[in-house]
C-alpha cells in the first residue's frame, strides 16, 4: 500500500505518549518560578532550559512546529520593551550611554517627553523585565508544542465537555480561516481587484465568512449525526460548581503569586478551589454516560516532568538570590540558578536523544 | 430498513416543495444509488433519511421517513447515531479530533460504549479501512482518499446498520476514488451494511449498486440499474453505447458491454491514421517553471506550450501540482525558477491584476472564492462592467437563475457556472479551469464541455484540470499527465488517454483497438462508414 511508506518516513517519537497534563503541570510550574524570579542570569537560563526540552521533546506535527511562533513573539516583546524605552522610558540612574535629543511634546500629551539620554540602569531595568515577560511566554509556547492542545482538552472532566468541545472546534477551524483567507485575497486577485479599499475588504471577507460559516455548520452536522451531546443531562449544578472551583484556583493563585496580597488568598483559595473541583468532577464523572477512549495514563515519566517543574518552581520561590536584580550592579550569581535551569531542562533527557 | 412513506419535503421560505410523494423502501444489505441532476434534490433526500432534515436544516416534512424502525421525526440525528453513519463530500469539514485513531473512537465515546468494546472496535475498523498504518497521523496530513476512508471509519466503529454517502468520491482522483469504492463495497459484502450512496459520477458505481434512486422534478423513481438509468442523461458512457448499438440487456459494467461489443468493433475496424493535429500560433510558453510550498516541491522544472485553439486536460492524482502549475501559469502563483511568456513575449508575473485579467484566465478551485456580491445580476454586472457578456455566458451555461438571487443560495454547480461566467466575461486568450466539473450533474457538463470547445475555437486556448476521465475524454485534444510535479506524459488525448488504464474512459476499455474515446466518437466513426 502506498501509505506505509509516508508512515514509515515519520517515526513517532514515545514522548508523543506522554500525558498532556504533565507537560502543562511542567510549564505552569515554570512559569510560576518565573512570575518571581527577577534575576536575569537565571530567567536567560531558564528560556534556555525550556527552549532545550522543545527541541528535544516536541512531537513532528502541526503543534510541534508551533514553537517557533512563539520564539518570534518573545524575542518581539524584548525589543518593543526597549524601544518604548528609548522613546518614553523613565531614565534610571547609571552613566549616561546615549545622549538623545529630548523632543518636547505639548502640554495636552500629558507632560511626556519623547527620547532623551539614556542611562545604563534604566535600560537594564526594561531589558530585565522584557526577558521575564519574553521567558513567560516561552513557558506557554512550550506546552502547547510539548502537548497537543486536543488531546489535553481530553483530559477535561465531563462537566467541562461541553466548554472542551466548543475550545476543540475553535482550534480546528481558526487555521483553516486563516488558510481560507490567503485563498480568497489570491481568488479576488483573479477577478482584477487590488486588494484594498472598502471592496476590497469586502469581496474578501464575505466569501472567508460564508467559508468559515458553512464549515461550522458542516462540522455541527457531523458532530450531530455521531451522537454528540446524546446522553448529556440537563443538570447545571456540577457546571456551574466547576465553573466557582475554577474561579477560586484563579484567585488563589493569584494570591501565591502577589507578594503583597493578603495570606488567606494564597493557598487556601487554590486549595478550596482544588477540593471542590475534585468532588464535583467525581459526581459528574458518576452522572456522564460518555466514555473516553484509551485515556493517556500517568505513569513515572509523567510524574518525573511534573516533578521537574515543580522542584525548579520551588527552589526559585524559595530563594531570595533569585529575586535580586542586582541593580545598578551586575545579577549575583549563586548555585540555586544553576539548579533551577538544571532541573528544568532534565525532561529533555526523555527526548529523541535518549529514546533511541 | 429505510422507509419513506408518501413523504414531502419543503424548505422554509420555498414556494414549492423540493421533493414531493416520495415513497419506497430500502431492504437489509442493499447498496443504493441516487441519482439527478444539480439540485434536483438527492441531497435533501439523503437528509431526510439522516434526520438532518428537518433537524438541523429547518423545513416541513410531511409523511412518514423510518430508519430502522425509528420515526426521524421523533429522533434527532444524535439519537439515530448508533443505526446511520453519515459520510459527505468534504471529509476535511466533519473531523471533530487530531488523530486518525482518536477520530475512530469519537463516535463511540459519545455513545458511551466501555473502554475494552471501544478498543476491539476501533481496531477491527482499521484493519478492515486499511488504517492501520496510519493510525497515528494527524488527520490534516492525510491524503484526499485517506480522509475519505478515515471519515467512513469514524461512522463505521458504531457498527451503524445503515450507511449514507453524499458524494463521497467527488474530490477525489480515479485512484482514490476506485479506493474508496471498493472499501465500501467490501463493507457492504463483510457487514451486510445498507448503504444509500449519491453520486454524479456513476459509472464507477453503476455496476456495484443493487438499486436506482433517480430523482427528477421533485419526484423520485426507483428501480434496476439495467431498467432506470438507460433513461438518465448523466448514464455511463456504456450505458450510452449500448443503446446507440442497440445492444439487450443494457451494459452496466464495462465488462457485460465488452461481451456484446465484438460486432460493433467489426464494424468500426481498426484506428484510422489520425491525422497530425494542425495547432494555432504560440499564445503562451512555459519554460522551467518550478513552484515550491516550504519544502515540497510542487512543480519541478515545466516546459509547457500552449496553442491557439487547443483544449488541453491537465491530469494526474490529488497532490500532483495541477493546481500550482496553474497557478503560476496565470502568474499570481509564485515560482521558484522559470518564465511564463505570452504571445507578446511578456512575463505574467509582472501584470497588474486588471492586465492579467483580460489577458490570462483563471477560474479558482473552490470557485466560489471569487463571489461576493449579494445578487447574481450585481457580480455578472461587477465582472463585465455593465456590457451583460457574463450575464449571456451564464444563460448558456444554466439557464433561468433570477438576477437577485444571492449566489450562497445557489447549488454548488450553479454558483461554479456564475464563476465560470464571470471569468469567461473578461474574453482573455488564454483560459485555465481548475476542476471546473466539480458538482456538475451530466447535463451541465457536456454543455460545460460544448462552450469549452466554443472558446477553443475562437482562438483561444483553455486548460482544463480534472479527475473525470470522461470529461477529457468528451472535450479535450491534448492531455498532459502530471505527477510529482513533473510532467510524465503530454500528447494527443486518444493517446494518451487510451495508454493507462487509470485514465481510460470506458468505451475506449470497451472498443480497445478502434480509437474511440467517447459514445460520439464511436456515432461519428459509424456515421461516416455507412454514408
Amino acid at each position: 500500500m502506498s501509505t506505509t511508506a509516508v508512515a514509515e518516513q515519520t517515526p513517532r517519537p514515545t514522548l508523543a505518549g506522554l500525558h498532556p497534563l504533565a507537560w502543562w503541570a511542567w510549564a505552569l510550574a515554570l512559569a510560576v518560578a518565573l512570575s518571581r524570579v527577577t534575576n536575569p542570569i537565571v530567567v536567560v537560563l531558564l528560556a534556555v532550559a525550556i527552549t532545550g526540552v522543545v527541541l528535544m521533546c516536541r512531537s513532528a506535527g502541526r503543534w510541534g512546529r508551533a514553537f517557533r511562533g512563539y520564539l518570534v513573539l518573545a524575542c518581539a516583546v524584548v525589543v518593543i520593551r526597549l524601544v518604548f524605552h528609548l522613546l518614553v522610558g523613565v531614565d534610571g540612574g547609571g552613566p549616561v550611554l546615549l545622549d538623545l535629543p529630548r523632543l518636547e511634546l505639548p502640554a495636552w500629551a500629558g507632560g511626556l517627553d519623547l527620547l532623551g539620554p539614556v542611562r545604563l540602569g534604566g535600560l537594564l531595568s526594561v531589558l530585565y523585565g522584557g526577558l521575564a515577560l519574553g521567558a513567560l511566554l516561552l513557558c506557554f509556547g512550550a506546552a502547547n508544542s510539548l502537548a497537543d492542545p486536543i488531546r489535553a482538552l481530553r483530559s477535561l472532566p465531563a462537566a467541562l465537555h461541553p466548554i472542551g468541545t466548543a475550545v476543540v472546534v475553535a482550534v480546528t477551524v481558526a487555521p483553516r480561516l486563516v488558510t481560507s483567507f490567503a485563498r480568497v485575497r489570491r481568488a479576488q486577485r483573479l477577478r482584477g481587484l487590488s486588494a484594498t479599499g472598502w471592496r476590497g475588504l469586502s469581496a474578501t471577507v464575505v466569501p472567508v465568512m460564508s467559508d468559515a460559516l458553512d464549515h461550522a455548520l458542516a462540522m455541527a452536522a457531523s458532530m450531530d449525526s455521531r451522537g454528540y451531546a446524546r446522553t448529556l443531562s440537563a443538570r447545571r449544578d456540577v457546571g456551574i460548581a466547576l465553573t466557582l472551583a475554577l474561579a477560586a484556583a484563579v484567585v488563589g493563585t493569584y494570591g501565591l503569586l502577589d507578594g503583597q496580597a493578603p495570606r488567606w488568598l494564597g493557598v487556601p483559595m487554590l486549595a478550596l478551589g482544588t477540593a471542590v473541583a475534585v468532588v464535583a468532577g467525581w459526581v459528574a464523572g458518576r452522572r456522564a454516560q460518555r466514555t473516553r477512549y484509551r485515556p493517556d495514563r500517568w505513569g513515572v515519566a509523567e510524574t518525573f516532568v511534573a516533578g521537574c517543574g515543580v522542584a525548579a518552581a520551588a527552589i526559585a520561590l524559595l530563594s531570595p538570590t533569585l529575586r535580586q536584580t542586582g541593580l545598578p550592579g551586575a545579577p549575583p550569581l549563586a548555585w540555586e540558578a544553576v539548579a533551577v535551569a538544571a532541573l528544568a531542562a532534565m525532561p529533555a533527557m526523555l527526548g529523541r536523544g535518549a529514546s533511541r | 430498513m429505510i422507509r419513506l412513506t408518501d413523504v414531502t419535503l419543503t424548505y422554509p421560505g420555498a414556494k414549492a416543495p423540493v421533493l414531493e410523494e416520495v415513497s419506497f423502501a430500502v431492504e437489509p444489505g442493499e447498496l443504493v444509488l441516487v441519482v439527478g441532476g444539480t439540485g434536483s434534490g438527492k441531497s435533501t433526500l439523503l437528509a431526510a433519511i439522516t434526520g438532518r432534515f428537518p433537524h438541523s436544516t429547518g423545513g416541513e416534512l410531511r409523511g412518514q421517513v423510518r430508519v430502522s424502525g425509528r420515526d426521524t421525526r421523533e429522533h434527532r440525528p444524535r439519537d439515530l447515531a448508533d443505526v446511520v453513519g453519515v459520510v459527505g463530500q468534504d471529509p476535511e469539514a466533519t473531523f471533530v479530533t487530531g488523530t486518525v485513531e482518536a477520530e475512530l473512537a469519537y463516535t463511540l465515546e459519545q455513545l458511551g460504549l466501555p473502554a475494552a468494546v471501544m478498543r476491539t472496535r476501533v481496531e477491527a475498523t482499521l484493519d478492515q479501512l486499511g488504517l492501520s498504518e496510519l493510525r497515528n497521523r494527524a488527520l490534516d496530513e492525510l491524503s484526499g482518499g485517506e480522509q475519505q476512508r478515515v471519515a467512513i471509519g469514524a461512522v463505521l466503529t458504531a457498527h451503524p446498520q445503515v450507511l449514507v454517502l453524499d458524494e463521497p468520491t467527488s474530490a477525489l482522483d480515479p485512484a482514490a476514488a476506485e479506493d474508496v469504492l471498493s472499501a465500501v463495497h467490501r463493507l457492504v459484502h463483510d457487514l451486510g451494511l445498507t448503504v444509500v450512496l449519491a453520486e454524479h459520477r456513476i459509472e464507477r458505481v453503476a455496476g456495484l449498486v443493487d438499486k436506482v434512486v433517480l430523482v427528477k422534478d421533485g419526484r423520485v423513481r426507483v428501480g434496476a440499474p439495467a431498467a432506470l438509468l438507460p433513461e438518465y442523461e448523466g448514464a455511463p458512457p456504456v450505458v450510452a453505447l449500448g443503446r446507440l448499438a442497440g445492444w439487450q440487456p443494457v451494459p452496466i459494467t464495462v465488462r457485460e458491454a465488452r461481451r456484446q461489443a465484438g460486432p460493433l468493433a467489426a464494424r468500426l475496424g481498426a484506428a484510422p491514421v489520425a491525422p497530425a493535429r494542425r495547432v494555432g500560433e504560440r499564445l503562451l510558453s512555459a519554460r522551467r517553471v518550478s513552484v515550491r510550498h516550504g519544502v515540497t516541491t510542487a512543480v519541478d522544472h515545466v516546459d509547457l506550450d500552449l496553442h491557439a485553439g487547443e483544449v488541453v486536460a491537465l491530469m494526474g492524482r490529488n497532490g500532483a501540482g495541477k493546481s500550482s502549475l496553474l497557478w503560476a501559469l496565470q502568474g499570481s502563483g509564485r515560482r521558484a525558477s522559470g518564465t511564463v511568456r505570452l504571445a507578446d513575449g511578456v512575463d505574467t508575473a509582472g501584470l497588474s491584476p486588471e492586465v492579467a485579467r483580460s489577458k490570462v484566465t483563471l477560474l479558482p478551485q473552490p470557485a466560489s472564492d471569487l463571489l461576493y456580491l449579494p445578487g447574481v445580476a450585481a457580480e455578472c454586472a461587477a465582472a463585465d462592467g455593465g456590457t451583460g457578456r457574463a450575464r449571456a455566458e451564464l444563460d448558456a451555461l444554466v439557464p433561468g437563475i433570477g438576477d437577485d438571487t444571492d449566489p450562497r443560495d445557489l447549488s454548488e454547480g450553479q454558483r461554479l457556472a456564475l464563476a465560470l461566467a464571470v471569468q469567461l466575461s473578461a474574453d482573455a486568450a488564454v483560459v485555465l479551469l481548475d476542476e471546473p466539473t466539480r458538482g456538475l450533474d451530466g447535463g451541465a457538463k457536456a454543455v460545460l464541455a460544448a462552450r469549452i470547445r466554443e472558446v477553443a475555437g475562437q482562438g483561444r486556448v483553455v486548460v482544463v484540470t480534472t479527475h473525470d476521465v470522461e470529461f477529457a475524454a468528451t472535450c479535450a485534444d491534448r492531455v498532459v499527465v502530471l505527477a510529482g510535479g513533473q510532467v510524465v506524459a503530454d500528447g494527443a488525448a486518444t493517446d494518451v488517454l487510451r495508454a493507462s488504464p487509470m485514465l481510460a474512459p470506458q468505451v475506449a476499455k470497451v472498443l480497445p483497438d478502434a480509437g474511440v474515446l467517447t459514445v460520439a466518437d464511436v456515432a461519428t466513426r459509424l456515421a461516416a462508414r455507412d454514408g
